[in-house]
Parts: C-alpha cells; structure tokens; sequence
C-alpha cells in the first residue's frame, strides 16, 4: 500500500515537473527524411490543388504564409523569386495559408483573392480549409518552408525552416537556406543545413 | 517489481530535474554572462525604451540575483501575443513583492520602433520592463533561448536561480499563476 502511494506520488510529481521542465514544441509534424502527405486546397483561383498534379516535378517548395503576418510579407518578394527561379528547374513554389479566417479575419479566402493579386503570385496559394494540414507538416508560424523531394516511394522532407538569414534586409543575407538546400538537392549533393528556425506569426 | 518502477521514476525525475536547472548551474559555475550595453535606445518624450542584439540582450536571460524572472516575448503585430499583455501586467503588480520580475521583450520589426512600439507602449500605459531584441540571426540565438522554441511568438520562459520554464504558446493568467507557482515551489 504504502509503495502505491509513493508510486502515486511520484507520478504526481513527474507530471508536474514534466510540465514544468522544457516540453518540446515541436515533437509533433514532420522531420526531416519523413514522407509529406498529399493535400486537396483550393486556390485563389478557385481550382483544387494537389502536389500529384504537378506531373513533372522534381520537388516543391511547400511554403506556409499569410497575408497578416509582417514577417511574410517581409518575405513575399523572396518567396515570388525563389518560383520564379525554381520553378522551371521542376521545383515550384505551393503557399499555403494556415491560418483560420474566423480568428483571422484579413486571412480570409477573398483577401487572399486580393493579395495574390496586388502582388501577382506566381504560385498556388492555398487555403488550409479546416487547418487539417499544417498541423500534418508540423508548421508553427508564417512563413514556415517545407522543401519536399518527389521519390519513387513519395515526397520525402529534406528542409524545414526559414528562407533565409536575414527577415530584415534581403541585402544583408548571408546564407539563403532554401536556395542552399534546393541546389544540393538538385545537384544530388548532401543538403548542409536541413533544419532553421526563425520568428514568425503563430498561426492562428 | 513496484520498486523498480518506483526506482525508475526516480530516475526520470531527477534526470528532468538537471536538465531544467542545467544552465542555472552552468552560470554558478563561473560563467558569467556579460553585460552589453543596448545598441541603440529609441524615445518618445518621457518614454525610452532599449533595443539590444543577441549578445546584448543575453544577460536577461540569466540573471542570478535571487529574483524569479518573466520573460515573454511579444511584437505589436502578433494578436495573440497582445491579448494576453494585460495578464503578464498583472502577473508582475501581484508578485512584484515575492521578487517577481516581468520582461516583455518586444521583437517588432526594424524600422517600426518609433511608429508602433512607442506608441502602443505610451497608450498601454504597460508597467513592466519593455526591451527590444532586434538581431537578425534568428536560426543562431532562438535555440540559445530555448532548444525546443521554433520561434513562434508568444512564447514566455521564466526561470529562477534553479528552475527554467519554457512555453511556446498563448497563456491565460491561470496558467501563468500555475506555471509561475510550480516554479517557485519546486525548488
């Protein structure tokens, strides 16, 4: 009885402290080497999007943003560069709005409709209907990359994180990570850095 | 059989235990972190508020002086983060006399300090300690803050000379009551 109750106690205690000690945040979505599923949003076109309809890709760069979030629009012109540039190498950019237009309002479907617009995305942007998703792939925050490698046996994670180095002034990047890790992957080469981190808007 | 299991727990506990006071003995062991003056400070009449990099800015981070420690980082365009100012404003005026500190680290954006933080502050009327960090090598100081921190904000680490908390997430005021409590407490 008695070493039941010690037994009881403990697991009190180590449920406290294991709340209390660091929990990890990002135990849950995707690592690097895992498989990614395949999605069906809707564009800001109207037409559903899946990454099996890209026939001749090599790979995709699965980039979740927003329309709210001041760090995305910090990046819009990167990310419209980097399909731009990868695009026709097989690797196009598919944005992906995470967040719910209920708790967001100005990341509704038809503000989407009138971002992609003004800024003449070159790119899918999808909306994550029902955030089933991100969740899936594990995105935190806006903007949040997930580079994909289309494989026999499915589309493979090979870098999550930030585009590159420097949110503030695309002048003083000094290591563009996507672009690093997209030309290894091309080049059949070791990508160097696989994982980043960065501040970004919690989606909502 | 019982005990065993019991010996194992013990075991996970302890092991939990050093892991979250591991930087706070790091620091008493002789490492000191060193105290940067901020980089620039912008100002708003009466209103001045500091703005530090990394290396500056690290010294909030592992302060030894017997204080419990709130940092929460924030920014003016992240709506959750600003619906729950008011419970960290709170947490600091009812704890401020059992040596609890708030630190509201804002990462607004360069370039924005003057039109939106100084005035959000001023109108606020927040009482807590406002410091910016402003250091674009993100990917190199968010995992010194925290391993597990992706960098989504709101996130709050509150710490004291032997415990260390961390949360990525939006906090009520109860949770933050709870968190702080069961920091104090297990010592």
């Amino acid at each position: 009885m008695k070493t039941i109750r010690i037994f009881l106690l403990l697991t009190v205690v180590l449920a406290m402290s294991s709340f209390s000690v660091d929990i990890p945040a990002d135990d849950e979505g995707y690592r690097i080497g895992d498989l990614a599923e395949d999605f069906n949003l809707k564009n800001v076109d109207g037409k559903m999007v899946s990454l099996a309809d890209y026939k001749d890709a090599r790979g995709y760069l699965v980039i979740f943003t927003c329309n709210t979030c001041p760090y995305a629009q910090a990046y819009e012109d990167r990310i419209i560069a980097l399909d731009k540039k990868y695009k026709k190498k097989g690797v196009p950019v598919i944005a992906i709005n995470p967040n719910s237009p209920e708790k967001s309002p100005k990341d509704s479907f038809e503000d989407m409709q009138v971002r992609a617009t003004e800024k003449g995305f070159s790119f899918p942007y999808l909306l994550d209907e029902g955030q089933e998703i991100y969740p899936k792939y594990g995105a935190t925050r806006t903007p949040h990359v997930f580079l994909l490698e289309k494989k026999d046996k499915g589309n493979e994670v090979r870098y999550i994180g930030a585009i590159d180095d420097n949110y503030q002034d695309e002048t003083s990047v000094e290591t563009r990570y996507v672009e690093d890790a997209v030309d290894a992957m091309l080049g059949g080469e070791e990508i160097r850095i696989t994982t980043t981190k960065a501040i970004g808007c919690s989606i909502k | 059989m019982k005990l065993h299991i019991t010996c194992a727990f013990f075991v996970i506990l302890i092991s939990c235990k050093t892991d979250g006071s591991k930087k706070a003995e790091i620091a008493e062991a002789g490492e000191t972190v060193r105290k940067l003056p901020p980089k620039e400070a912008v100002t708003d009449g009466d209103l001045e508020i500091d703005v530090y990099d990394f290396a500056g800015f690290e010294q909030f981070l592992h302060r030894q002086d017997g204080k419990t420690y709130v940092v929460n980082f924030w920014a003016t365009w992240c709506k959750p983060c600003v619906a729950e100012l008011p419970y960290f404003e709170r947490l600091g005026r009812e704890y401020a006399d059992k040596g609890v500190e708030v630190v509201l680290v804002s990462l607004d954006l360069h370039g924005t300090f003057e039109k939106k933080l100084l005035p959000f502050v001023r109108e606020k009327k927040l009482e807590s300690q406002v410091i910016v960090l402003d250091d674009p090598k993100q990917n190199d100081w968010i995992p010194q803050v925290n391993e597990a921190w992706s960098g989504a904000i709101p996130a709050t680490l509150m710490y004291n000379k032997t415990n260390r908390m961390f949360y990525e997430s939006s906090l009520t005021y109860e949770d933050l009551e709870n968190n702080l409590k069961a920091l104090i407490d297990t010592k």
